[in-house]
């Protein structure tokens, strides 16, 4: 009866019940990455892009290809204020555990090649930050980025996330919210202990380094 | 009703402001030295140490103390000449960063030279390559021996690396030697220099392994992972080296000693925060971690007892001894070279 209800209710009046009445059973993940969810979190793919590749000139992260437990976690902590955005906040507080979930399954198995960047960084940028993040800074006692990210930035587990091929203009947007204690969710602090060490020119080669990676040649989605 | 509006705002600084306070807080009281936010390497965590061999592990009067023996600063790869010795010093360069990929014929386990000598063999405070070139032949009490650069980096292959040695004069002992030897030139031979080794840390008068397993929950497992094992990044590749178990170092290693395993710990990590556990967390830990089965000693003769016996009778090494009514070494995997499990 109360299925039968509920399936022509449904028919109805499409989405808008969707979202309410089936979110327990089934969440539609790309609905809502195309369309938006009930309770007001807006379509991700207006800032996210249709495949979660971002917008890397305007510092919208790309999605696609982050390990799914990483992404929920972000969600929730966004949605409690651990990790505050005036942007974020209010979407991924409208969004439902089980449908920060489906997204995080959703999103973690897209692979879109990367969006294109212009202007292209120069290269002697882009060879500083490779420095950096292949060898460290050891005389400040910073480790290689790739000894916690993995070979190439692919990532490692939850609490690693990839950086191969994500947007330098978030990178660095990160680097200075963990430098100016806006981003204090991280492990042991080890991001802010990581920022701290570098200036705004090591920033922006590093950022520059790890964008200009693939992100889908090594590691995949995982 | 203005006051209301503004007030949430004000409580909103002054939380974020609590927080920051606090975790500054927390660097500064964890530890005699506030090392994760750091000075230059030779300059922090330097014990007073006096020489290499561990019986002169005097208590070290604090790990804060600045390192008081010669500096020398080694030479930076990209001055080497790309000639024929350039060559083999980089081959050496690469063996060590990748020890499965470049000597995978004798590596048993899931470690790279590099894992417990940072910066590829470059690190002070980390056992460094260049300053151990400086100090060797030496007479190793592990082997009753007078041992040379090379016999010294086969004891790594066969118990750090659980693996094979390979033979003296073989090409892998050749580059590694070249590689040390590059970034040693100019040292002064017969000194050790600061970084040296690992700074060692004052004894304590009790281990409390069950506290440490706390601190590695705590401080270490997110990186290690929770049974020790360590962790492969998204493509295969390990990242975090494991600790115990059938792939990490073998029941003969020096890590498996708890005093080295304390002062590489307390200089060394959690990575990118060294210096930052107290020295007790630092001893602890590493009892913790040093009681946890792993391959065995491939001078194992037959019996647990006689081997601790033989080489581990010492009350910082827990080879044959019974935790939780489980004798370490008594259901070791067996020792030597295993392919890596995908
Ligand atoms: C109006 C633009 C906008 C929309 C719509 C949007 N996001 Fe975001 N999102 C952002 C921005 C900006 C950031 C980066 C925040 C920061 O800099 O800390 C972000 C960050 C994230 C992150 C953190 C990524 C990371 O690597 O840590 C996740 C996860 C995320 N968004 C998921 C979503 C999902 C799921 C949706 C749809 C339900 C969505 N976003 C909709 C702008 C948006
Ligand atoms: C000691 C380990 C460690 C090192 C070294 C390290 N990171 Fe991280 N990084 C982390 C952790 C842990 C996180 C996840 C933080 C969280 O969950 O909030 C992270 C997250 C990040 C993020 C956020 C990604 C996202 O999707 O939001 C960026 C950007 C980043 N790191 C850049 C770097 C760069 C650049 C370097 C080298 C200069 C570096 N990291 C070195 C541990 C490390
Ligand atoms: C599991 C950790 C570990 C791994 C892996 C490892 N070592 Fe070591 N190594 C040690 C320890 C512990 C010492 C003793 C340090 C001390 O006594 O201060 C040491 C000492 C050395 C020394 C002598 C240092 C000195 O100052 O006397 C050399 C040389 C060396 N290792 C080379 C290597 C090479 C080459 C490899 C790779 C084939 C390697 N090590 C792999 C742990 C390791
Ligand atoms: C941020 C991640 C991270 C944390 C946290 C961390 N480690 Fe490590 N650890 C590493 C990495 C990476 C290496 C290898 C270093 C390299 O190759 O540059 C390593 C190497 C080691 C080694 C030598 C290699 C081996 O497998 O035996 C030991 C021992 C060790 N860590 C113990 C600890 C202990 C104890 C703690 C907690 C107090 C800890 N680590 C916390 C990342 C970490």
């Amino acid at each position: 009866m109360a299925i039968r209800t509920l399936g022509k209710a449904a028919a109805l009046t499409g989405a808008l019940l969707l979202g309410a009445g089936t979110r327990a059973q089934t969440v539609d993940a790309k609905a809502i990455v195309m369309g938006g969810a009930a309770n007001g979190a807006n379509a991700c793919s207006a800032c996210h892009g249709d495949q979660g590749e971002g917008r890397p000139e305007a510092g919208f992260p790309r999605l696609a290809g982050l390990n799914p437990d990483y992404i929920v976690q972000q969600l929730n902590d966004l949605a409690s204020g651990a990790r505050a955005n005036e942007t974020m906040t209010p979407i991924a507080k409208a969004l439902s555990p089980a449908e920060r979930t489906a997204l995080g399954a959703y999103l973690a198995g897209l692979q879109p090649p990367a969006a294109p960047v212009e202007p292209k960084p120069e290269e002697k940028v882009v060879a500083e930050g490779k420095k950096i993040a292949l060898q460290g800074l050891w005389d400040k006692d910073l480790p290689q980025c790739v000894s916690c990210h993995g070979a190439g930035g692919v990532g490692v587990g939850v609490n690693f996330p990839k950086l191969a091929g994500q947007s330098a203009q978030y990178i660095a947007n990160q680097l200075d919210a963990w430098k100016t204690g806006k981003r204090t969710n991280d492990p042991l602090h080890l991001m802010t202990g990581v920022a701290s060490k570098l200036d705004d020119s090591q920033i922006a080669a590093v950022a520059a380094y790890f964008e200009s990676l693939s992100p889908v040649a090594a590691g995949g989605a995982q | 009703m203005s006051a209301d509006r503004i007030d949430p705002k004000l409580g909103l600084a002054g939380v974020l402001f609590l927080a920051t306070a606090f975790y500054l807080g927390t660097l500064v009281s964890s530890g005699p030295q506030p090392a994760a936010t750091t000075p230059p390497a030779t300059t922090h965590g330097g014990a007073a140490a006096k020489k290499l061999a561990e019986a002169a592990a005097a208590p070290a009067p604090s790990v804060a103390a600045v390192d008081a023996r010669p500096v020398f600063v080694p030479l930076p790869m990209d001055k080497v000449p790309e000639d024929e010795f350039g060559k083999m010093a980089r081959l050496g360069e690469a063996i060590f960063h990748d020890t499965r990929a470049n000597a995978g014929a004798f590596v048993g386990n899931d470690l790279q030279c590099r894992n417990c000598h940072l910066d590829d063999g470059r690190h002070a405070n980390s056992a460094p390559l260049w300053a151990a070139y400086l100090v060797y032949p030496a007479y190793r009490k592990k082997d009753h021996e007078v041992n040379t650069f090379q016999s010294r980096m086969q004891g790594c292959f066969r118990y750090s690396m659980n693996g094979k040695a390979p033979e003296l004069g073989d090409k892998v002992l050749v580059a590694l030697e070249a590689y040390a030897y590059a970034m040693a030139k100019g040292g002064p031979t017969g000194v050790a220099v600061a970084g040296q080794g690992y700074p060692r840390l004052a004894e304590p008068a009790t281990l409390d392994a069950a506290h440490g397993k706390a601190v590695f929950a705590e401080k270490c497992a997110v990186c290690h992972g929770a049974d020790g094992a360590g962790q492969n990044d998204a493509s295969g590749q390990t990242t975090f080296p494991p600790l115990w178990g059938a792939r990490s170092y073998n029941w003969g290693a020096g890590m498996a000693s708890i005093s080295n395993a304390a002062a590489f710990v307390k200089a060394n990590m959690p990575l990118s925060q060294a210096g930052s556990l107290s020295d007790k967390d630092a001893w602890d830990v590493a009892a913790f971690i040093d009681s946890q089965e792993r391959p065995q000693d491939p001078r194992f003769n037959g019996s647990v007892a006689e081997t601790r016996k033989a080489f581990h009778d010492s009350k910082m090494d827990m080879y044959g001894q019974t935790v939780d009514g489980v004798t370490l070494g008594q259901n070791a995997p067996p020792s030597g070279a295993t392919p890596k499990q995908q």
